[in-house]
């Protein structure tokens, strides 16, 4: 397989978004979504744990602390698959632009830091296709933590890694969590070629960068219904 | 006497290396073999002689095991999330049951194991590679009895089970026109995926068209002469029935 390693063949385009929690990949996402609607496309949206299938599960074990780094892994990599049948993989059949919140390299950061196996990780997920443009948002941990407890009730607690016993309170926990993340997204970025977008700058400015570099991917995209009709076109030619 | 596990391809760096005493006994093979009677009376004969046995079944864990049965009464299931299903249920019972057990000195009999996911995943279209990277992270078996039937000899006995249902008749990947044909065509393949496991994983291979009492008798011996050969010992440790249900790290 290693569909990761090598461009797709779907007429679509798939853009993803990686980074910590608070690093605004979600934010920049919706803005890129306006972006191409705005243009006239119909990109869809789908976005990590969303699925039905697995979601009872996971929400069982997490309550009750039973999961293990394996079957965590597991059980999102279900997940994905789900999502990718379902939400994923259609669209981009059908010539479509994708746009998801969060990627194979959530996991592949997440579950080694978690323990499991690296290569393992890597192969369990090597048959989902690689992105046309998967952009990293970097931004330290500090910066991230006051977005969140600013923005937000409260640290969830396997956000936290609080299952890892690395402190005893959360924002401790979080903190040295997510920098192991961090560190392990950096491996990433280097290993699959994400591009890195400097979280700390102003949300316009990232945007900017970011409207322009998925303009680019697109160069060569037709929708759906602009090749059919020059397909047409060049039938009754 | 306390050796090292044997992981069959990656080990998750927080599973122990070694410390186990026990042994891994897998009873594979189609459905309609005879697997969970055989499995059940080996069982009872193994508590007779003194060991400590642990059984433990394919989608028997706590974490997923309903989760399965729902998501295929629904043929949610594609052959993605259906190997990736059966690798969570595998590695939470992994985990909670079987690695706590072989370190407590318990003789851990598997009524199947990661085989049949190979077997039906290949048979769904799933990339033999992809799979067995997937399950690399289950420990060796010490022994593996494959109970082998025919296709033709299985189906009578499926029907008089009352068992050919959607799933073991493989209708999810449009096999055959109905229950019967998608039957033979789907557990033909598994058949033909076991046997070409067999040399592979040193399967002993084992003919179940024989009265169930006489494929007991021979798995009686070869368990028997393997305990003994192979060293195992009834340790002290053994009588630890506590740590079962706690997480092997």
């Amino acid at each position: 397989m290693d569909a990761l390693r090598q461009p797709h063949s779907f007429p679509g385009k798939l853009i993803i978004v990686e980074g910590i929690d608070g690093s605004g990949k979600s934010t920049q996402l919706q803005l890129a979504l306006r972006h191409l609607q705005a243009k006239g496309l119909k990109p869809f949206f789908t976005e990590w744990n969303s699925a039905d299938l697995v979601k009872a599960v996971t929400k069982r074990g997490k309550k009750k602390m039973s999961l293990t780094p394996m079957t965590f892994s597991l059980l999102h990599a279900t997940d994905f698959a789900h999502r990718l049948v379902h939400n994923i993989l259609p669209p981009l059949k059908a010539g479509m632009i994708v746009l998801a919140d969060r990627y194979v390299y959530t996991a592949f950061a997440r579950d080694v830091i978690r323990g499991c196996d690296r290569d393992w990780v890597r192969k369990t997920y090597d048959f989902a296709p690689r992105p046309d443009r998967a952009f990293y948002f970097n931004v330290p941990i500090d910066v991230s933590v006051q977005r969140i407890t600013s923005g937000r009730a409260k640290i969830k607690d396997y956000e936290a890694g609080m299952d890892l016993g690395l402190a005893t309170d959360r924002v401790s926990s979080f903190k040295i969590f997510q920098g192991r993340i961090l560190e392990e997204y950096g491996r990433i970025r280097d290993e699959y070629g994400l591009t890195e977008i400097d979280a700390t700058l102003g949300i316009g400015e990232q945007q900017q960068l970011m409207r322009q570099m998925i303009d680019e991917a697109l160069a060569d995209y037709q929708p759906p219904h602009e090749a059919q009709q020059q397909q047409e076109a060049q039938e009754y030619a | 006497m306390s050796t090292e596990f044997h992981y069959l391809g990656h080990k998750m760096p927080y599973l122990p290396a070694d410390g186990c005493t026990g042994r891994l006994i897998v009873i594979e093979g189609t459905d309609g073999v005879g697997r969970s009677t055989q499995s059940f009376m080996l069982k009872q004969w193994l508590e007779v002689q003194g060991y400590a046995v642990h059984d433990t079944g394919w989608t028997r864990s706590k974490l997923v095991g309903q989760a399965i049965t729902e998501a295929k009464t629904g043929h949610a299931l594609h052959r993605l999330t259906y190997s990736l299903m059966y690798a969570t249920d595998l590695a939470d019972r992994l985990e909670y049951q079987i690695l706590p057990a072989l370190r407590s000195g318990f003789i851990v009999l598997a009524d199947r194991y990661i085989y049949t996911a190979l077997a039906r995943g290949i048979a769904r279209g799933a990339e033999q590679a992809w799979l067995r990277d997937l399950f690399s992270f289950a420990v060796a078996p010490d022994l593996v009895f494959y109970l082998r039937l025919g296709v033709h000899d299985l189906v009578p006995r499926v029907l008089a089970a009352g068992k050919m249902n959607y799933w073991e008749s493989g209708m999810d990947m449009n096999y055959g026109d109905d229950l019967h044909d998608s039957f033979v065509a789907y557990q033909s393949e598994l058949i033909n995926q076991f046997d070409a496991m067999a040399d592979e994983y040193q399967f002993i291979t084992v003919d179940a068209r024989q009265e169930p009492q006489a494929i007991q008798r021979q798995l009686r011996r070869m368990v028997g002469d393997y305990l003994h050969t192979s060293g195992y010992q009834v340790t002290a440790e053994v009588a630890d029935l506590n740590t079962l249900g706690k997480p092997a790290q």
